[in-house]
């Protein structure tokens, strides 16, 4: 049975999909020793003291809160601004419309290294440094053009002759958008907000370069694992499944919106 | 609030002015007489404005080309790119 | 049917292109600005023309990172867009499953990126790593720190690995929003599961699909820290790609000028292609040429 195959096959890409973040969790419940001393599929001796350093140091646990809370400010802006605007590019056409479009997608394709020293200088000038504001505006570069350009996708998707069916019933343009259409896109909302947060997420370059003590993202403290022994592996290893957890929440939040698509009977 | 760190020199900013001009142009041309696509010599349907991007793009190949190939002053590119410029504007 | 013209829309692009600009704009012209003078330090600064730009063209070692670039983002793209659709076709459509493949597909993606490279020097060691042990156990003898084909195979696994899922979240929204009715009309003319791919379900996965391309062609074409944490752009150069060679140049030996030069002609070659595949794409199965 060809469903049967399709499942197998799926089940084995997820196994080995896990299998380096497997690896990782396996060497968070080490020690350091543990881990270069010799190969064992499941921990020998497993711990938890690098989990426990994690919350108990201010140092990390403050990387966390950092992060959780630019992403979360960079999200709900770029979702803000780029619903009205996805919704502009999708259903008007207007001057200059294409190129627009098409220059927003140009500010994700530019090497970062050069560009980090005027951001730095940009962000000072308007003495934004050290905030978390700064890092959710500069990540804004690259994620409104994204959120643009994924949700006129699923915007253009939708037939136009619901919006002038909704006109003819009395609708009003914000309770149109908000009660007819926005449910009608909530795949594409959903994927949206998922992607928002993973680039603002693990985004390190700009986040470390505007950042010093006060809003330091939990990417940037990882990089100082690095101590006179050499690396601590298992500190980086359990910080990492840590930054998986918030992500992890957010697409189980978003999840129903990506399971279910639109009828369009309901209308 | 100071601008010292953008590091400006006469030549880039004349070059942002032109650009900015050019931009400002063809806002104001599109407004008075909106283009439609059509097929010139490019070998897709363009609009005024594609084609103006294309006109741009195309002109700094041209200057790199030319930096990179031969060892002649980049005016010349700078004026072959112009005509370039001009010339899909205009047919292509 | 056709978009009305309003140019009225544009109070609702505003926002955006204000947000957007803030961060862009100002950043760009600095950069060009750098890259026609030589830098020494604030206020020390000599107008040297097109000279970095020339400098940066003629140079050997730009021009092998260009083509390992090329090779790199080509594999990329030929590998992760096919595969992500196959995945994404083959995923539950409701229940329970949906969520947990969810949950699954998002976990690679949300680890820093130098992290991955770092958990990958461990996962692939030939002594202690369960990818290293498993594959010398296979009786192949692989060393990813000194053969560059070896290297270039685990960086090729590590950005398959970790990027795929991003082509399959897209690809499967792109099918969930698919209405139902579709498939239906496709049972009832008896079309096979070829067909109803071919005509129904990849011309409605274009827009997600192009999302996927352009993004996965730009990011792999600007990859830096997971190839970098893993091989550190070696054996030799073999894993060198255009931004290790570019942080090289603007960190390790501080040339803001050629760096920024540099920067310019490896954003104009991004936006080249990014700009050919979009129309190419735009106009895959519209009939149009």
């Amino acid at each position: 049975m060809p469903v049967r195959k399709r499942t197998l096959a799926l089940i084995a890409y997820f196994i080995l999909l896990l299998l380096p973040i497997y690896w990782m969790f396996n060497m968070s419940l080490q020690t350091n020793a543990d881990i270069l001393g010799e190969f064992s599929l499941v921990p020998t001796d497993p711990t938890l003291t690098n989990y426990i350093k994690i919350f108990t140091d201010e140092a990390w646990y403050s990387g966390y809160i950092n992060s959780i809370i630019y992403v979360s400010i960079n999200t709900a802006v770029s979702l803000l601004t780029a619903l009205p605007a996805a919704y502009a590019f999708s259903r008007y056409r207007f001057i200059g419309d294409k190129h627009m479009f098409f220059w927003l997608l140009t500010n994700r394709m530019a090497p970062p290294a050069v560009f980090l020293l005027p951001f730095f200088q940009l962000y000072s000038t308007f003495g934004l440094i050290d905030t978390h504001i700064a890092v959710a505006i500069s990540h804004c570069l690259f994620n409104v053009p994204l959120a643009v350009w994924i949700l006129e996708g699923f915007m253009s998707s939708v037939p136009r002759e619901i919006d002038e069916m909704a006109y003819i019933d009395g609708y009003s343009y914000p309770r149109f958008f908000l009660t007819v259409f926005v449910p009608l896109i909530r795949t594409g909302i959903g994927v949206t907000a998922f992607f928002c947060f993973m680039f603002s997420w693990v985004e390190l370059l700009l986040a470390r370069t505007l950042t010093t003590t006060d809003a330091k993202p939990i990417a940037a403290t990882m990089t100082r694992t690095v101590s006179a022994t050499g690396l601590d592996w298992g500190l980086l290893a359990a910080a990492g499944i840590l930054t998986i957890v918030p992500g992890a929440l957010v697409i189980w939040f978003v999840r129903n919106y990506m399971a279910k698509g639109f009828a369009l009977g309901r209308v | 609030m100071s601008l010292e760190w953008m590091a400006w020199t006469l030549p880039t900013a004349t070059f942002f002015v032109v650009i900015a001009l050019l931009l400002l142009g063809m806002t104001i041309w599109e407004l008075r007489t909106p283009s439609v696509a059509r097929k010139g010599f490019l070998p897709i349907d363009t609009t005024r404005g594609d084609r103006f991007f294309i006109g741009l793009l195309g002109s700094a190949y041209i200057n790199l080309a030319w930096l990179g190939l031969t060892g002649l002053s980049p005016w010349f590119s700078l004026l072959i790119s112009v005509v370039f410029l001009v010339a899909v504007i205009r047919y292509g | 049917m056709e978009k009305t013209p309003n140019n009225k829309a544009w109070l609702l692009v505003i926002p955006v292109f204000v947000i957007v600009a803030f961060s862009a704009i100002i950043p760009l012209m600095t950069v060009v600005n750098y890259s026609v003078q030589d830098i020494f330090g604030p206020g020390e600064r000599y107008f040297v023309g097109v000279e970095w730009f020339k400098e940066t063209l003629s140079d050997r070692r730009l021009h092998d990172a260009l083509w390992r670039q090329f090779l790199f983002s080509g594999l990329v793209l030929l590998i992760e867009i096919p595969l992500g659709v196959m995945i994404a076709l083959a995923m539950p459509k409701r229940g329970w499953g949906v969520s947990v493949s969810l949950v699954l597909l998002a976990l690679p993606l949300l680890i820093p990126w130098n992290v991955i490279g770092t958990i990958w020097i461990i996962f692939t060691r030939p002594d202690i790593g369960l990818f290293g042990v498993a594959i010398n156990g296979l009786g192949i003898d692989f060393d990813h720190t000194a053969s560059p084909l070896d290297a270039w195979v685990t960086v090729m696994l590590m950005e398959v690995w970790h990027w795929t899922p991003l082509v399959v979240l897209l690809a499967y929204a792109g099918l969930q929003a698919i209405p139902e009715a579709y498939f239906q009309a496709a049972r009832i003319d008896g079309a096979s599961a070829w067909a109803t791919f071919r005509y129904i379900q990849l011309p409605k996965m274009r827009g997600v699909l192009t999302i996927a391309v352009l993004l996965r062609f730009m990011d792999s074409f600007l990859i830096y820290a997971e190839p970098f944490v893993l091989t550190g752009g070696g054996p030799g150069n073999s894993t060198t790609f255009l931004s290790i060679h570019l942080v090289k140049l603007a960190v390790g030996q501080f040339d803001l000028g050629p760096a920024a030069a540099f920067s310019i002609i490896y954003f104009l070659i991004v936006l080249l292609f990014s700009w050919m595949f979009y129309q190419a794409l735009q106009r895959v199965g519209t009939g149009e040429k």
